[in-house]
């Protein structure tokens, strides 16, 4: 009998043999020697953390209990390998290419880098994987008891929960010591893969020298064995289909899902083309792992007595043969099950948990963003290894508080159908860009919401902690709700009914889901790179860089991968371009180097938008869009702000060249002006000269001296005329006016002014329409001045008028606060271009003389409205010549 | 019968002065008052001169010069040119347009008999 303490020198030899392993495999990949490393057969070994120590001993207990069904375990992950061409090589593209880091990492980065999801999946897996973690520690305290049980009663035996304790720690310690010994890029951990790779075939050895002994050395050869096989129990187990495919499919749901798995699978996967040689080569691996499970399970039950733990026949049958040394192995064989699993799990948890809670948090706490001061590093490797102790001490409570006994026999399954709850939003993900975020969140919760309440909480037993009475009836009496009958459908094997709902359900919810919402733009962005990764470039967008300053980069490295590896890294950068200094061009290449670095140390998002933060370059983080978003506000509001006052620019531009047109126009007016004076003046002062000149001649009869002496006074007239006309538009534009205010009525006014303005007129006098009972409105203003501007449009409408029947319309009306008064004509009106110039002085608009007047009426006209607080302005689109004035109907008077 | 002269000017009392004066001198005085058809009227007409005012009502008098001086009948017709407008650019755009003799407004009657001699006997 091999006494317990040769036995725990030979697990202390063991370890420190593994330990051996994985500094070696550290040590050559540091120096980069490690090429034999990167083999695709050490890949296929490491996936061999598929058989943990459950399927180490327990398949054979399972062939004990129910025949060849412990087979459905290994058929599913060995048709996963099969069609790795399908979903494995997808999900190996995308880990490297989005430098995924774990199984929430990649959910959570397919639906936009939510980490409320990586968190989600992250609980969901720890939750999923601390029973098993307690199964690995069961198994190996197990086998410890078996080795003190066949022992001499003179030695004290192990203490339960202190053996449990021990591996426990001894684990988490080689777990803390490999698994994070540097933050590597990419989460590849070759010491410790080389280990398990190792371990992988120390148990392979370890089962199949058990099996040939049991099979040549215990039943006596080939045919021997085959024989007691026919006439054993398990001979004539029939296979249920259903239960079958349910558990062919859970485990290779389980496979895929399992976050260790997945670490192996795809974190730690040095090359695609690996997956080719695992694809045959795993399932032959699993194969010759359950060559002899049956052989061993009848044997087992035939040899040992009746009542002994099948899931230990592998240790028993030995140790109960006397074969110390095999059992030894076997012993090792089951421990080195336990304690990849559980070293694996806990690097692929620890990943997870420190990556999407605690970083998260603390990286918020702290003030965020990569600028915090200190060496991140130290918090990530910090974080790391808390998760790790804190994932090991989980199963380890676990397996404390569920009293260590059958009820986690059982629990291998459960946890299986807890983890494939991540298969519809991992494969939905994969080949449907529809799948949203919102559709991933209800697929998981429903999920798990199922999977909690109709198998893990039933698993305790009825009265544990579901009461018996919801057991068997259901919440409230609902029996459709009973946990291992929904809908009434009873008699279901509890397993597969609860697979079939919390999968089909999960799927449902997921799908609607994804329907009824809409992805987010990086959602977008992130299902188009799943969905058609092999469009894609192998690598997600480059850096465009060049802008990036290199310093700020080595200090935020420095801050990350500490500061000796920073600078080796940024020096050897720097070799390889060529450069002399430490200080690399910060290039695309560069960049995308470095944050592969980053990365595994502080994920790939945030290791992205760190990166993004310093350059300044194109990124898809979260926190890149949403700063990038602010800025592209930022450049809209600018441009916005930019065309308004290029707007302005040009309305001020277009009011000066009207200002400027305009004043060339009076500029050309003032310069005619004199022109105009000259000739108004003059044209007068001919007649006079010339008649005065005929007058002081002899010879004229009376009536020719008469008349000449008649134009020789008119003319005088005129002039005069003239004289006043400037001197009071001289006065009014230089505000030099007196005016005298009065109370007037302006159909008074209106009477005066028609009065004045046709008496004496020669020839047909135009017609007016006013109406009266409008027109009697009191008004405060000088009444004579206001009659000068009406009798002057009056005058003009008579002047100018050219209808048949001239008629003027004097129309008055109140609006608002003013009084109108139109005077419309029914002539043709003023031509368009003109209607502006009407109100300069002499800008006849006809120069036809008979109008009589110097051109200066309108001018006039304008100046004393001004005066009188009111306007007057060409109306135009009323048919004919349209003038209106308005003045304050209280009659206030303009400042002046 | 004497020598014809037309007389293109829109002012009606100077129109009167001016006809007067050199209807006592014995020449024949045709009047037209507007600038659109002046051409036409001097053509049609073909005085031995013309006495051409400037701001006439739909031509001005130096467009209507340019155009008698393009025209081969009128080319050579003596133009005396009037105007109320006396300054040095209206002088210089009259002569530019092909002006016999330029007098600005008010004119001495006598200048204007003497410059009407003086231009038909050439």
């Amino acid at each position: 009998m091999a006494p317990l303490n040769i036995l725990i020198a030979v697990c202390l030899i063991y370890v420190a043999f593994l330990f051996v392993v994985a500094f070696a495999a550290e040590r050559a990949a540091m120096r980069g020697r490690g090429g034999w490393l990167r083999s695709p057969v050490v890949y296929t070994l490491s996936l061999s953390i598929y058989c943990t120590a459950w399927t180490f001993y327990g398949a054979v207990g399972y062939a004990a209990r129910s025949g060849l069904e412990y087979l459905t375990i290994y058929i599913g992950p060995s048709l996963v390998m099969f069609g790795w061409w399908w979903v494995l090589r997808r999900l190996v593209r995308i880990g490297r290419s989005q430098r995924i880091t774990s199984i929430a990492d990649m959910i959570s980065s397919r639906y936009g880098k939510s980490n409320m999801l990586a968190v989600g999946v992250t609980v969901l897996a720890v939750i999923g994987t601390t029973p098993y973690i307690a199964l690995q520690l069961q198994s190996v305290t197990l086998s410890f008891e078996v080795f003190s049980d066949v022992q001499a009663a003179g030695q004290t035996a192990p203490d339960h929960g202190a053996t449990a304790l021990w591996v426990a720690v001894g684990l988490s310690f080689f777990t803390i010591l490999f698994g994070t010994r540097n933050l590597d890029v990419n989460e590849r951990h070759h010491g410790v893969v080389m280990a398990i790779a190792v371990e992988a075939v120390v148990k392979l050895f370890a089962l199949l020298a058990v099996g040939v002994f049991v099979v040549w050395g215990v039943a006596g050869g080939m045919s021997e064995t085959l024989a007691r096989i026919d006439a054993s129990e398990i001979g004539t187990w029939q296979m249920a289909g259903g239960r079958w495919a349910g558990l062919i499919f859970l485990s290779a749901a389980a496979f895929l899902c399992l976050p260790r798995m997945f670490q192996v699978l795809v974190v730690e996967n040095d090359n695609e083309s690996h997956l080719r040689t695992a694809s045959w080569a795993f399932p032959a691996y699993v194969m010759v792992m359950s060559l002899f499970v049956v052989p061993i399970a009848v044997m087992g039950l035939e040899i040992l007595p009746e009542g002994a733990n099948p899931d230990l026949f592998v240790l028993t049958l030995p140790l109960a043969t006397g074969q110390e040394a095999l059992a030894m192995l076997s012993f090792l064989g089951g421990f080195s099950s336990a304690t990849s699993m559980v070293i694996v799990a806990a690097i692929a948890l620890s990943t997870m948990v420190s990556n999407h809670i605690v970083m998260p948090i603390w990286l918020r706490a702290t003030g965020g963003g990569a600028m915090v001061s200190g060496d991140v590093r130290h918090v990530v490797i910090l974080s790391r290894r808390v998760s790790i102790a804190g994932v090991v001490g989980l199963g380890y409570l676990y397996f404390r508080f569920s009293g260590g006994g059958t009820a986690l026999a059982s629990i291998g399954l459960i946890a299986f159908a807890g983890v494939s709850q991540f298969l519809p939003v991992l494969i939905g993900g994969l080949f449907w860009r529809g799948a949203t975020r919102v559709g991933a969140f209800c697929g998981l919760s429903v999920g798990f919401v199922i999977w909690v309440y109709a198998l893990l909480l039933p698993s305790f037993g009825a009265g544990v902690i579901l009461p018996a009475d919801l057991m068997a009836e259901g919440p409230f009496g609902l029996g459709w709700l009973r946990p291992e009958a929904f809908f009434g459908i009873a008699g279901m094997d509890p397993l597969i009914h609860a697979i079939l709902w919390s999968i089909s359900l999960n799927t449902l919810a997921f799908f609607v889901g994804s329907l009824v919402s809409f992805p987010s733009p990086l959602e977008r962005l992130q299902g188009a790179q799943f969905v058609n990764i092999f469009e894609h470039s192998s690598r997600p967008q480059s850096w465009a860089g060049g802008k990036a300053q290199a310093e700020d980069l080595m200090v935020m490295a420095q801050r990350i991968i500490g500061a000796r590896e920073a600078q080796a890294l940024f020096e050897s950068e720097a070799r390889k371009q060529g450069m002399s200094g430490v200080l690399p061009e910060p290039n695309a290449r560069f960049l995308d180097v470095l944050e592969r670095e980053l990365a595994g140390s502080v994920g790939t998002a945030t290791a992205h938008a760190m990166i993004g933060q310093i350059t300044g370059g194109a990124s898809v983080s979260v926190e890149d869009l949403m700063a990038v978003a602010n800025e592209t506000a930022q450049i809209m509001e600018h441009s916005s702000q930019l065309e308004a006052k290029s707007e302005e620019l040009a309305r001020t531009a277009r009011q000066l060249r009207q200002a400027n047109e305009k004043l060339t126009q009076i500029s050309v007016q003032k310069d005619a002006f004199l022109s105009q004076i000259s000739h108004e003046l003059r044209t007068p002062m001919t007649s006079i000269r010339a008649f005065s000149e005929i007058l002081r001649e002899d010879g004229l009869g009376a009536g020719a001296r008469d008349k000449y002496a008649t134009i020789i006074h008119d003319e005088a007239i005129r002039l005069t005329r003239l004289l006043d006309d400037l001197l009071d538009l001289s006065v009014l534009e230089n505000g030099q006016v007196s005016l005298r205010e009065q109370s007037a009525d302006l159909g008074t006014v209106l009477d005066h002014a028609i009065a004045t303005a046709l008496t004496g007129v020669s020839g047909p006098v135009i017609r007016i329409r006013r109406d009266r009972a409008a027109e009697a409105i009191r008004l405060h203003t000088d009444p004579g001045r206001l009659a000068q501007v009406f009798i002057n449009l009056i005058g003009n409408a008579q002047k100018y008028c050219d209808a048949e029947a001239p008629v003027l319309t004097i129309e008055v009306r109140r609006a608002g606060g003013r009084v109108v008064v139109d005077f419309i004509d029914n002539g043709k009106g003023i031509a368009t271009d003109a209607q502006g110039m009407v109100f300069e002085k002499f800008a006849r608009v006809s120069s036809a003389h008979r109008a009589g007047g110097a051109g200066l009426g309108l001018a006039i006209c304008r100046e004393i409205m001004l005066r009188l607080g009111g306007s007057v302005s060409y109306l135009p689109g009323q048919g004919g010549a349209a003038f209106r004035v308005e003045l304050p109907a209280s009659g206030s008077m303009a400042a002046q | 019968m004497g020598k014809r002269v037309l007389l293109i000017e829109d002012e009606p009392n100077i129109i009167e002065a001016i006809s007067f004066i050199l209807s006592r001198d014995g020449w024949s005085v045709a009047t037209h008052a507007n600038g659109h058809d002046a051409v036409d009227k001097v053509t049609a007409h073909a005085p031995d001169l013309l006495i051409l005012d400037v701001m006439l009502p739909g031509k001005s008098g130096f467009e209507i010069l340019r155009e008698l001086r393009e025209a081969e009948p009128t080319r050579g017709l003596p133009v005396l040119m009037l105007t109320a407008r006396g300054q040095t650019k209206d002088r210089e755009m009259a002569e530019r347009a092909g002006v016999s003799r330029f007098m600005t407004k008010p004119f001495s009657n006598a200048d204007v008999l003497d410059a009407v001699r003086e231009l038909v006997a050439v």
